[in-house]
C-alpha cells in the first residue's frame, strides 16, 4: 500500500536539513540565469520554484566526466600500467524535486546500463545509491510533450517519492520502500490525503497541448525509414553540435579517454554525442557516418525506431522539450517524428 | 560481478613482424595473474580490447585459438594512436587485455558441415584462430570438408606464412592462397583478387556448406555476388564486421548499425541478418 | 519585414525558375515562436516556406562552406560580411553566389525578446555585398560604443579578470554549438578533435574548457564579424563574444581593420605588412 504523507512547507527546509545528515542531496539550484541539478552544499536548499532545468538530472548517476581507473606510467612503480579502481562514494544520495519526465528517462536509460550480459558498475552503483524524489509538474513549459510519450506531469515511473505542490503543503506519495525510508529520515511523518491529486493531475495534463506522433513508428520497417528521402531536408539546418544530446535525459552515449599528467593518469569516461564525426571515425580514417544527414538520421532513428524495436517500451524520449527549446537551429524532434510516422515507403 | 571495463594485466611475451612492410606485428601476451587466463575463456571469432594505460584501448580480433594455451595472441595493423604506440612497445612491457567480447563464429552449429573460409588482407586473424581450432586433433573430425581462400596484396603481405605452408601439406584442408599481383617468378599459388579465385575454387553450395568471410569492405562487396552465383544461401554466409568501438560491451552507443550493436550483437552476423540492417555509409 | 519576405520569395522564385541558381538558402518558419529554421529550397514551389523575421539570427554563411552548386543566399549585414570572408578564404566562389541582401535592424534574443547584444551596437546593418536587395537600405547606427563591455574587463585587475573568466565558462558543457554555428569555424578537424597529437583533454577540466574557448577566439581574430551566432547558439547562455570582441577591438586599434568589408584585402593576421604594429616586441 502506498503511503501518503503531508509535508507542511514550513517543515520542508528543516526536513531537507535532516536528510542531508544521511543523504548526499542533489537538487535544482539557480546558477547565472537558469536552473540545474547540483549537489547541494551544507545548508543549501533546492529551489523547487523552477520551471525546468537546462540540463537534465541524468548527471547525478551519469556525470559528464567520470574517472573509471587510475594508473601509473612510472616503471619504477611495481604496479605500473595496471588499472586501479577509483574510490567512489556510493553512500545514499537523493535527488530532490526532479521532474517526472526525467525520472522516466532514468528508467529507460537503465535498460542500457543494466543488461543480462553486462552491468555497468558506475551507472548502476550510483543509480542504486539514489532515492529519486520527484516534483509533479504544475506549469509545464510550452515545448513539453510528455503526455504523448507515455509519460506525464504526474508520472510515477522511476520515482521513489512523488511530491505534489498543494499550496501550503506538499502531498508526498511514497512509491517504494526507498521512498518511505527517505520520508521517515526527513522527519516527514504526518499522514496525508491524496484526494486532491487526481484533479490537479488532470489540470496539469490538460495544459500540455504539444504532441509527438509516434503511433505508427513500431510498424515501420527500419530499412524503409533509413532509406527515406527526407533526411537531407531534416538535417540541413543542423550544425552538429551536442546541445540536444547533452540536454537529453535519455541520451547515454559516452567516450573513454586516458588523460595523463606526468607519470600518473586517469581513464575517464565523458559524455559523447552521435552528432560529432569523431564518434564513429575508424582508426583508418574511414567514417561510416561522415555526413551530417547520416548523423542526424542516427539520432532520430535511435530514439524513434531502433529503441522502439529493440525494447518494445515506446520511444527513447520522454517529452521534456529541452532539445526543442535549446536547439540553436530549431530542429524539432516532434516534426521529425511526424515525418517518420507519416512516411510510407514507395513499393 | 567483475567490472567489465577493467582489463586483465598482461605482459608482452613476444613481438613478431607479421608482414614485410612491418605494418603488422603479432603480439603474444601472457596474463600476469594465471587465473585471469581462465576468466578470459574465448572462442574463435571473438575480439578483445587491447588496453594501454595512458593511450587508450582498441578492439582487435583474437588471432590465437582456444586450443592454444598459456597465452593470447593478436596481430595488429599500425594505424591510429593506440596501435602506433603498441608497435613501439617492447617484450616485457605491461598492458591490459579486456574481454573476450562479442559473439564467436557459430562453430558449434557448424559441426558436420563443410566450411569455406574466405579472408583477405589483415582480417585473417580470427579466421586463423578458427582454422587452428578446427584442425586440432580433438576437433577435426567434428567438421566436414574445409576450404580456405586467402588473399593478400602481394606475397610479402601474407600473414602466418609458416602455418599456411604447413596447412598446405595436409590432406584434411584445401588451401587456396592468392595475391593481387606479384613479380616473384617463384610464386606458385594463385594470382588474382579473392572474388575471382572464390569463383574458381569454392565448392558448389549445398545446405551442408557454410562460408565464413572476413576482409576489407571491397573484398566483401565483390565476393557476396560470387557466393550468390555459386548458390550459397544468405543464412549460410557468415561475416564478421567492425566499427569504431569504445566499451565493447554494448553500452557506449557508437558501433551500431541499425538497432544492432556490432560489439555485443556481433561482430559476427549472417548475410541474411545483414540484409535487414543499414549499411551506414549511404 | 513583411515587405522583405514578399521580395525574398519573389527573387527566390525567379532565380529557381530561370535556373540562375539550383537552391536558395534562407529561413523557414520555426516550431517555436522565437525560432526560425535555416532551410535549403530547391523547388520554386517551396519558396512559399521562406520567412524573414527577428528570429533569423543564425549566420547563413555557415551553410555555404565548400558548396559546389550555384546558390542564392539570404544575407543580412553580418551574413554578407561572412560571405566576404568565405570568398577571401576560398570557401565559396563569388560567381557561384546570388546574394539576396536584407537590410537589418537587428535580431531578437531568443530568451528575452530584446535586441541581441551584438545587434544593439552593430554598425553594418546593411549588406556589404549583394546582387539584389530585399528592401531599402537602413540607416546605420552611429555613436554606439561597441566595446563598452570589453573596456570593463580591460579595466579589471588580474585577479578580477581571472574570476571573471572562471565564471564566464563555468557552465560550458563543450557542446561546441558556438564553434559549429560560427561560419569561420570550418576546419576539417578542429584542434580540440585532434588525437595525434591531442592538444586538449576532453573532460570537464576548466583548463581544457578555457583552452578551447581562448584558442577558438584567437583563430577568429581579424575574421570575426560579431554576427552573434555563437552566443545565439549557446544553450547555456554563455557570453562567448567577450573574447572575440576583445580581439575585434584589438584588430580595429592595431590595424584599423574591420572584418568582411572588402574582397580586396586579406585579414591582418593573414598577411604581413611592413607597417604592422610591432610595439609588442620590446
Amino acid at each position: 500500500m502506498m503511503k501518503i504523507i503531508n509535508i507542511d512547507k514550513q517543515k520542508w527546509a528543516g526536513g531537507v536539513e535532516s536528510l542531508s545528515k544521511s543523504y548526499r542531496l542533489f537538487g535544482p539550484v539557480k546558477d547565472v540565469d537558469c536552473h540545474n541539478f547540483k549537489e547541494l552544499k551544507q545548508g543549501e536548499q533546492p529551489d523547487l520554484s523552477y520551471g525546468n532545468t537546462k540540463l537534465s538530472p541524468k548527471s547525478v548517476v551519469f556525470p559528464p566526466s567520470e574517472a573509471m581507473f587510475t594508473y601509473s606510467l612510472d616503471e619504477s612503480n611495481p604496479e605500473h600500467h595496471i588499472l586501479k579502481d577509483v574510490p567512489k562514494d556510493y553512500s545514499p544520495r537523493a535527488v530532490l524535486g526532479m521532474r517526472p519526465c526525467d525520472a522516466k528517462a532514468v528508467s529507460l536509460v537503465r535498460m542500457n546500463f543494466d543488461t543480462p550480459e553486462y552491468r555497468d558498475p558506475y551507472w548502476m552503483d550510483a543509480y542504486e545509491a539514489t532515492t529519486f524524489v520527484g516534483l509533479a509538474c504544475e506549469n509545464p513549459c510550452a515545448s513539453c510533450f510528455c503526455t504523448s510519450t507515455g509519460c506525464g506531469p504526474y508520472n510515477e515511473e522511476g520515482l521513489d517519492v512523488l511530491l505534489v505542490d498543494n499550496g501550503n503543503a506538499y502531498i508526498a506519495k511514497a512509491l517504494t520502500e526507498k521512498g518511505e525510508k527517505l520520508l521517515a529520515s526527513g522527519g516527514f511523518t504526518d499522514a496525508g490525503d491524496a484526494s486532491a491529486v487526481d484533479a490537479k493531475k488532470a489540470a496539469a495534463e490538460a495544459k500540455i497541448t504539444a504532441k509527438i506522433e509516434t503511433d505508427k513508428l513500431s510498424e515501420k520497417v527500419i530499412m524503409d525509414l533509413y532509406d527515406a528521402p527526407f533526411w537531407h531536408d531534416v538535417a540541413f539546418a543542423c550544425i552538429n553540435c551536442c546541445t540536444c544530446t547533452y540536454a537529453c535525459p535519455t541520451c547515454w552515449c559516452f567516450d573513454i579517454q586516458d588523460e595523463n599528467k606526468g607519470c600518473e593518469g586517469v581513464r575517464m569516461r565523458n559524455w559523447d554525442s552521435c552528432m560529432t564525426p569523431l564518434f564513429t571515425m575508424h582508426g583508418s580514417g574511414h567514417n561510416p557516418r561522415d555526413k551530417k544527414h547520416q548523423r542526424v538520421r542516427q539520432r532520430f532513428m535511435h530514439k524513434l525506431k531502433y529503441f522502439v524495436d529493440k525494447y518494445q517500451k515506446g520511444i527513447m524520449c520522454v517529452g521534456c522539450g529541452r532539445c526543442v527549446q535549446q536547439c540553436p537551429v530549431n530542429l524539432d524532434i516532434r516534426t521529425v517524428s511526424k515525418t517518420m510516422n507519416d512516411y510510407v515507403a514507395k513499393s | 560481478m567483475q567490472n567489465p571495463y577493467k582489463a586483465y594485466p598482461v605482459r608482452i611475451d613476444s613481438i613478431d613482424v607479421a608482414t614485410e612492410d612491418k605494418s603488422l606485428r603479432t603480439f603474444t601476451f601472457v596474463f600476469l595473474n594465471p587465473e585471469d587466463e581462465q576468466k578470459f575463456a574465448y572462442e574463435s571469432g571473438q575480439f578483445a580490447e587491447l588496453s594501454i594505460p595512458g593511450k587508450g584501448e582498441i578492439p582487435i580480433g583474437i588471432a590465437s585459438s582456444p586450443t592454444e594455451k598459456g597465452f593470447v595472441r593478436f596481430t595488429v595493423f599500425r594505424t591510429g594512436l593506440v596501435t602506433n604506440h603498441l608497435h613501439n612497445m617492447k617484450v616485457g612491457d605491461i598492458m591490459g587485455v579486456r574481454g573476450p567480447l562479442g559473439h564467436p563464429y557459430p562453430l558449434k552449429d557448424l559441426e558436420g558441415k563443410n566450411i569455406v573460409i574466405i579472408g583477405a588482407g589483415f582480417a585473417f586473424t580470427t579466421l586463423r584462430s578458427t582454422i587452428v581450432y578446427m584442425l586440432n586433433p580433438e576437433n577435426r573430425s567434428r567438421f566436414g570438408k574445409i576450404d580456405v581462400i586467402y588473399g593478400a596484396r602481394n606475397p610479402g603481405m601474407i600473414l602466418y606464412k609458416d602455418e599456411l605452408t604447413a596447412w598446405e601439406q595436409r590432406d584434411d584442408i584445401n588451401m587456396h592462397i592468392t595475391v593481387d599481383g606479384t613479380d616473384d617468378p617463384s610464386w606458385k599459388y594463385h594470382t588474382g583478387f579473392v572474388p575471382t579465385i572464390t569463383e574458381k575454387v569454392a565448392p558448389q553450395a549445398d545446405d551442408n556448406t557454410y562460408a565464413i568471410m572476413c576482409g576489407p569492405p571491397m573484398m566483401l562487396k565483390f565476393t557476396k555476388p560470387v557466393l550468390d552465383k555459386l548458390g550459397y544461401k544468405h543464412e549460410n554466409i557468415i561475416l564478421s564486421l567492425e566499427n569504431r568501438m569504445k566499451c565493447g560491451i554494448g553500452i557506449c552507443g557508437r558501433c551500431n548499425i541499425g538497432k544492432e550493436l556490432i560489439c555485443k550483437d556481433g561482430p559476427v552476423f549472417t548475410l541474411a541478418q545483414l540484409k535487414h540492417m543499414p549499411e551506414e555509409d549511404t | 519585414m513583411d515587405a522583405y519576405i514578399t521580395k525574398i520569395k519573389a527573387i527566390s522564385e525567379r532565380l529557381l525558375k530561370d535556373g540562375t541558381v539550383e537552391a536558395v538558402i534562407g529561413f523557414r518558419e520555426g516550431t517555436l515562436p522565437t525560432m526560425s529554421e535555416p532551410c535549403f529550397i530547391k523547388r520554386s514551389d517551396d519558396v512559399k516556406d521562406l520567412v524573414w523575421n527577428a528570429n533569423c539570427r543564425i549566420n547563413l554563411a555557415n551553410y555555404l562552406t565548400n558548396r559546389k552548386e550555384k546558390i542564392a543566399i539570404v544575407a543580412k549585414g553580418c551574413d554578407s560580411r561572412n560571405i566576404v570572408n568565405h570568398i577571401i578564404e576560398n570557401k565559396i566562389k563569388r560567381d557561384q553566389l546570388f546574394i539576396i541582401g536584407v537590410p537589418c535592424k537587428g535580431m531578437n534574443d531568443k530568451d528575452t525578446g530584446a535586441l541581441q547584444d551584438n545587434c544593439a551596437t552593430c554598425t553594418h546593418r546593411n549588406p556589404v555585398i549583394y546582387d539584389e536587395l530585399a528592401g531599402d537600405l537602413v540607416e546605420e547606427q552611429t555613436g554606439v560604443d561597441k566595446y563598452a563591455d570589453v573596456k570593463k574587463v580591460e579595466a579589471m585587475t588580474t585577479d578580477e579578470k581571472w574570476a571573471f573568466f572562471n565564471n564566464l565558462y563555468a557552465s560550458c558543457t563543450r557542446c561546441y554549438a558556438c564553434r559549429n554555428a560560427c561560419p569561420l569555424c570550418y576546419c576539417p578537424t578542429c584542434f580540440v578533435d585532434e588525437s595525434k597529437p591531442q592538444w586538449v583533454g576532453k573532460g570537464e577540466d576548466p583548463i581544457d574548457v578555457r583552452t578551447y574557448h581562448f584558442l577558438r577566439a584567437y583563430h577568429c581574430a581579424g575574421r570575426c564579424t560579431d554576427c552573434g551566432s555563437c552566443e545565439a547558439a549557446c544553450p547555456q547562455n554563455i557570453k562567448v563574444r567577450q573574447l572575440t570582441k576583445k580581439l575585434e577591438k584589438d584588430c580595429a586599434e592595431l590595424f584599423g581593420w574591420e572584418a568582411g568589408l572588402t574582397l580586396d584585402k586579406r585579414p591582418p593576421l593573414d598577411t604581413f605588412s611592413i607597417d604592422d604594429p610591432n610595439d609588442f616586441i620590446k
